[in-house]
């Protein structure tokens, strides 16, 4: 199984028959028929919707969901494992009828054993989920935008967008450029160059705003409701969030069909966390996983950590907060999910915690030194954030803990910027070598 | 002159189908006030039982979140222009 490192000692299934590679798009002049969105359900007061390009109740305004048959026929493991290695091998717990048209690769990221990692928090084993590989953005943002684009494809939209901390814009830019489709990005006009030109590159039409992301998405949502593009995480948020799922499900399955103590994850919007939770559930309801469900622990920035607040405070009012860090892909003040992930956090048995600036650059390091992935500044924080909650006791010995590292440090070397030993020039001559030789650098 | 008040389309269906309003007052409270006694439908998804914003909306006034103000205290002048936003959005 992908993802797995080749010692280990997990129990494996038994072997499924074998399966084939993901292609990323349908051969050229053969698009696919796009899939049916599914209808749409109030999650505060249950009002049905028709499928559409909304995510919001039209009685109380609250988040639609996309509503599944209960009666749904469901695979089992063996079935699952031997679909194509990507998203949509979980098909059946996405919001469709019918096969994905476009994003066919997206998703089964590496799940890697961190035992320096382990050792470090003082916990029985870690892993790190590692989306910054992710096809085709190196971010999880992949999974949730080829959801949203089979949707937009099924709506019959033929422009869709979306207001973005940086990760997202390079997913949808991304991948619209793959399936044909225009596509309107709005970011803050201040992020990081890589996010800028790992967007601009795919030829969208790209507008920087003058504000924070929280401003760019106001901007936004009064956008959609005047021109009518599907903005993947404004009014195709619906389908849009159950891409997240798939993070979850994949954790499961690479675990060898079992559950993890304990989920760390970074929050923005809050969405992640939430999508956790409900994919862990649906997993345990097919009856694919057994035991527990892992306790969440939400991680952000101290800059910018409303919803850790939250957490911490009590109730359900979340208290919106200017950002202010470097952690720019999670950097929104005013998080759509906020009270969502606090109350999923609650429930699991969770906690979060919000991590200083040069926390998350050690964070960045050490992940980088102990496991060889390179994060960008989100995974900093998730990993700074899994320390503080080792040392006040939230972690403990016997806890197994997943990391959820969302994106790729390429995007952000800003953030290393003066934190990293200056590496000497030499002359092309062994004698200057001899001079360094034994040297620490 | 009064305020300009601008709502999304899931709430101009509340209000007559009118995307924009104009209403009077001192503070944002007194608009809101105005518009939720001329639009009885639309009242409950602008205020909450405690009479504070409904949770699932937002209220930007000249493009600043109310939050980061005194909500509905916020004092209001002629000319100023309200936006309304359904919460749940971005992320």
């Amino acid at each position: 199984m992908r993802g797995e490192e080749k010692d280990d000692p997990m129990p494996v299934i038994a072997p499924p028959p074998a399966p084939s590679l993901a292609p990323a798009t349908p051969a050229a002049g053969a698009r696919r028929v796009p899939p049916r969105p599914l209808p749409l359900v109030c999650k505060l007061c249950g009002t049905p919707h028709r499928p559409a390009a909304s995510a919001t109740c039209e009685e109380c305004l609250g988040p639609l969901e996309p509503a599944y048959r209960p009666d749904r026929a469901l695979p089992d493991a063996r079935t699952i494992a031997a679909r194509p290695y990507s998203l949509w091998r979980y098909r059946e717990w996405l919001p469709f009828d019918g096969d994905p048209a476009v994003s066919l690769d997206s998703g089964f990221t590496p799940l890697l054993e961190a035992p320096a990692l382990a050792a470090r928090l003082g916990v029985a084993r870690v892993w790190v989920k590692n989306d910054a590989v992710s096809h085709p953005s190196l971010s999880f943002k992949d999974r949730v935008v080829a959801s949203a684009l089979n949707a937009a494809l099924g709506l019959g939209l033929d422009t869709v967008g979306c207001a973005s901390t940086g990760n997202l814009a390079n997913a949808v830019a991304a991948q619209a450029a793959r399936a044909g489709l225009p596509a309107w990005i709005f970011i803050p006009h201040d992020l990081e160059l890589g996010k800028v030109v790992g967007t601009a590159v795919y030829g969208p039409k790209l507008v920087r705003v003058r504000g924070t992301y929280d401003d760019v998405n106001r901007l936004c949502a009064q956008a959609a409701d005047r021109y009518g593009w599907g903005l993947v995480n404004i009014n195709l948020r619906g389908y849009y969030g159950e891409g997240s799922k798939t993070m979850a499900f994949e954790i499961a399955e690479q675990l060898g069909w079992r559950l993890p103590s304990a989920v760390v994850a970074p929050m923005a919007g809050g969405s992640l966390l939430t999508k956790l939770e409900k994919g862990f559930r649906e997993f345990a309801e097919a009856g694919l996983v057994e035991g527990a469900s892992p306790r969440l622990y939400g991680a952000q920035a101290n800059g910018c950590a409303p919803i850790v607040r939250l957490v911490e405070r009590g109730g359900d009012v979340l208290e919106p907060v200017l950002p202010k860090t470097i952690a720019r892909s999670i950097a929104i003040g005013n998080p759509a999910d906020g009270r969502f992930a606090a109350a999923a956090i609650r429930r699991s048995g969770g906690w979060a915690a919000g991590v200083s600036e040069e926390a998350l650059v050690a964070g960045i390091r050490l992940l980088a030194e102990t496991t060889g992935v390179f994060t960008e500044t989100a995974g900093g924080v998730t990993l700074a954030a899994a320390l503080a909650l080792a040392e006040r006791g939230r972690l403990g010995p016997g806890d197994e803990v997943v990391l959820c590292i969302t994106g790729n440090g390429l995007k952000t070397v800003e953030a290393l910027q003066g934190s990293l030993p200056e590496a000497p020039i030499i002359a092309p001559r062994i004698t200057e070598l001899e001079t360094l030789h034994g040297r620490d650098l | 002159m009064a305020v300009t008040f601008s709502l999304p389309t899931v709430l101009a269906r509340l209000a007559d189908g009118q995307a924009t309003l104009e209403a009077g007052g001192a503070t944002l409270g007194d608009v809101v006030a105005e518009i939720a006694t001329r639009y009885p439908r639309l009242a409950p998804r602008l205020r909450d039982e405690a009479g504070g914003p409904y949770p699932f909306v937002t209220y930007y006034l000249n493009d600043e979140d109310i939050r980061f103000r005194q909500g509905f205290g916020t004092p209001v002048a002629a000319g100023d222009q309200v936006v309304v936003v359904a919460a749940i959005a971005g992320g």
